[in-house]
């Protein structure tokens, strides 16, 4: 039924349709909302058979998913931010020993500084943990996810993130088309554990191995994730048989046929970038834009094949390595090797700042007018002259303090709200 | 494309009058989207939400920074933040107080913006006496409806008896409905002043 209904809420709909057995979960904005919402559902009945814990931190929400996954039961959390990196070690657990958890990612940057907004620092920098990343688009891409998570995860016993911007997906309230439980059961059977702590049939999980399996053990993570790339699309298409909805897939291409530029971006800021392409079109500019929606595994033939028409590639992503450069441009330029074009790594949207039409539109200008250098990191809005005050600072006095302070000194702000 | 800028202080249920007049519009059969900038909120710190509101679904996720119509639920919040920034001529002020314009030193609005699109409503008054709180976003829902024509009061009383079912939302309605009335009755004593 079509709805107009927060982010949250409809994932929270989507995740209790999908009757997972046990979550475990601790609060963290911008996630709250999510697992707020889950443990009304589990209280009021409305989720049957479901444990929630209310556990005391992050690190103990994924360990307790792995107990709960490792015993046979459809679990499930959710987090954000520094949640997610107090999760890291049991993360890797968790893919290590190939259990199929689901999580929600409510992405939010990672301090210091402190910032509670969106970036998609977080969901990078786990980008290489053995989870599957899935990246929403939109609030309806996020529910629809959420099902084919649980598939994706429970056919190859492995742990899936699907990735929604903070706030931007999480707060917003838009039209959601959320499935009856009878469409949800029949896409998303019970779990039948590939592997299971069963006292009738004893195992252990997490044995200690040394160098003489450790490779291939781990070589056997890195093929399943190949095997996720043809497993998704076939699930994708699964779900758009039974809803009618072309949600999730590996790549959603948007008017690439004889693009030269050709954008891409991860998440939310896809209908921003559709709308500068649709203007631009309009002029008769061939750009298009190629949304990613599997980041782990890393489709590389689907990416190689969208952008091999074109000359220019433009990467607009919310996040960055730093010392280094882009992180989706990097993957990027490997899916291009040896492809006559450029790849331009632009960092956007860090710590909630708006990616905007009128900035992208003046980054494309820019790049068609060939005043942007593709060998060098660039990012979008960046206040060049903060930057430079601030260093200007940082040369006097012996002691300068903290860039942090002193630059919301300078733009006279206090965290979000003018002081003065 | 019709996009609202409300603005309010932490508690003043801006973020949620942003979600019911998307509701609103849902309501009616538009596509509509709903989205806060969230700060740390605190009780009484500037917060602002935005709706949009179209025929066609609504892919865009930047701020609303040139609205069509603007809600300022708090007159305190003029002396700091840019409350006017990206509203053109032709946009749509509802303005919570029992003040006027010129007492508020905002006279040169009525010059710069179409006089019959601004409409100041004691929003705050009509909330604590229909419902009790001073909770002004309801009310000026209700305003916006009058105002601008771009949902109807009963889509507005709809969203708001399905987000607070009982006497909450009964007491919203009445308010909505009194607000809706006293725009009703200013713009048409402005047309007859005219």
């Amino acid at each position: 039924m079509r709805s107009q209904i927060e982010g949250s809420q409809a994932v929270a709909r989507a995740v209790t349709l999908c009757r997972p057995q046990v979550i475990a979960a601790y609060p963290i904005s911008p996630q709250t909302h999510i697992v707020e919402a889950l443990s009304d559902s589990v209280r009021t009945g409305e989720l049957e058979r479901c444990e929630y814990l209310m556990v005391e931190s992050e690190f103990g929400a994924m360990s307790a998913c792995i107990g709960a996954s490792g015993a046979g039961a459809r679990a499930y959390t959710a987090t954000s931010s520094q949640g997610l990196l107090f999760m890291a070690e049991a993360l890797f657990n968790a893919s290590g020993l190939g259990l199929p958890i689901v999580m929600t990612i409510a992405n939010r940057a990672i301090g210091a500084p402190i910032n509670i907004w969106n970036d998609h620092s977080d969901a990078m920098s786990m980008r290489d943990s053995g989870w599957i990343q899935l990246y929403a688009a939109s609030n309806q891409e996020a529910a629809d996810l959420h099902l084919q998570a649980f598939r994706l995860a429970e056919s190859l016993s492995v742990p899936v993130m699907v990735c929604m911007d903070g706030f931007v997906l999480t707060h917003a309230f838009e039209e959601v088309d959320l499935p009856t439980q009878e469409e949800v059961d029949a896409f998303v059977p019970p779990l039948a554990p590939l592997q299971m702590l069963d006292p009738d049939d004893p195992v252990t999980i997490g044995a200690m191995v040394g160098p003489e399996a450790f490779a291939e053990v781990k070589y056997l993570m890195h093929v399943k994730q190949m095997a996720a790339l043809d497993e998704i699309p076939v699930i994708a298409a699964e779900f758009q048989q039974a809803f009618g909805r072309d949600s999730g897939g590996l790549v959603k291409p948007y008017r690439v046929e004889d693009a030269e530029t050709i954008v891409v971006a991860l998440g939310s800021v896809l209908g921003t970038i559709e709308e500068v392409v649709d203007a631009m079109r309009d002029e008769g500019l061939a750009v298009g834009a190629l949304g990613i929606s599997c980041f782990r595994p890393w489709p590389i033939a689907e990416v190689r094949e969208a952008l091999e028409g074109a000359q220019r590639v433009v990467v607009v992503e919310k996040a960055f390595a730093v010392g280094a450069g882009g992180i989706v441009g990097q993957n990027v330029r490997d899916a291009t090797r040896t492809l006559p074009l450029d790849v331009y790594d632009v960092v956007a949207g860090l710590g909630g700042r708006p990616i905007t039409r009128a900035s992208l539109r003046v980054l494309l200008d820019d790049v068609l007018a060939g005043r942007v250098d593709p060998r060098r990191l660039h990012f979008l809005d960046l206040d060049v002259d903060l930057v430079q005050r601030e260093l200007e600072r940082a040369r006097h006095g012996e002691r300068p303090g903290p860039h942090a302070e002193n630059m919301l000194r300078d733009v006279g702000t206090v965290a979000s709200g003018a002081y003065e | 494309m019709f996009g609202v800028r409300i603005h309010g202080r932490g508690g003043q249920g801006a973020v949620t009058a942003a979600e019911l007049l998307s509701v609103a519009a849902f309501g009616e059969g538009r596509h509509a989207q709903a989205f806060p900038t969230f700060g740390s909120e605190r009780t009484g710190a500037p917060v602002v939400a935005f709706c949009r509101i179209d025929d066609r679904p609504i892919r865009l996720r930047e701020p609303v920074a040139e609205p069509d119509a603007l809600i300022v639920q708090d007159a305190t919040l003029l002396h700091q933040v840019d409350l006017f920034a990206g509203l053109g001529p032709e946009g749509y002020l509802v303005l919570n107080t029992s003040s006027t314009l010129e007492a508020l030193g905002l006279a040169e609005l009525g010059h710069r913006l179409d006089p019959a699109r601004i409409v100041t409503v004691p929003a705050t008054e009509i909330a604590r006496d229909q419902l009790g709180r001073p909770l002004p976003n309801v009310p000026l829902l209700g305003a916006f409806a009058a105002l601008t024509g771009r949902v109807s009061l009963e889509a507005v009383c709809a969203a708001v008896r399905a987000r607070f079912p009982g006497e909450v939302g009964e007491g919203n309605v009445r308010a909505a409905k009194v607000a809706h009335d006293h725009v009703h009755e200013s713009l048409s004593r402005r047309s007859t002043d005219a």
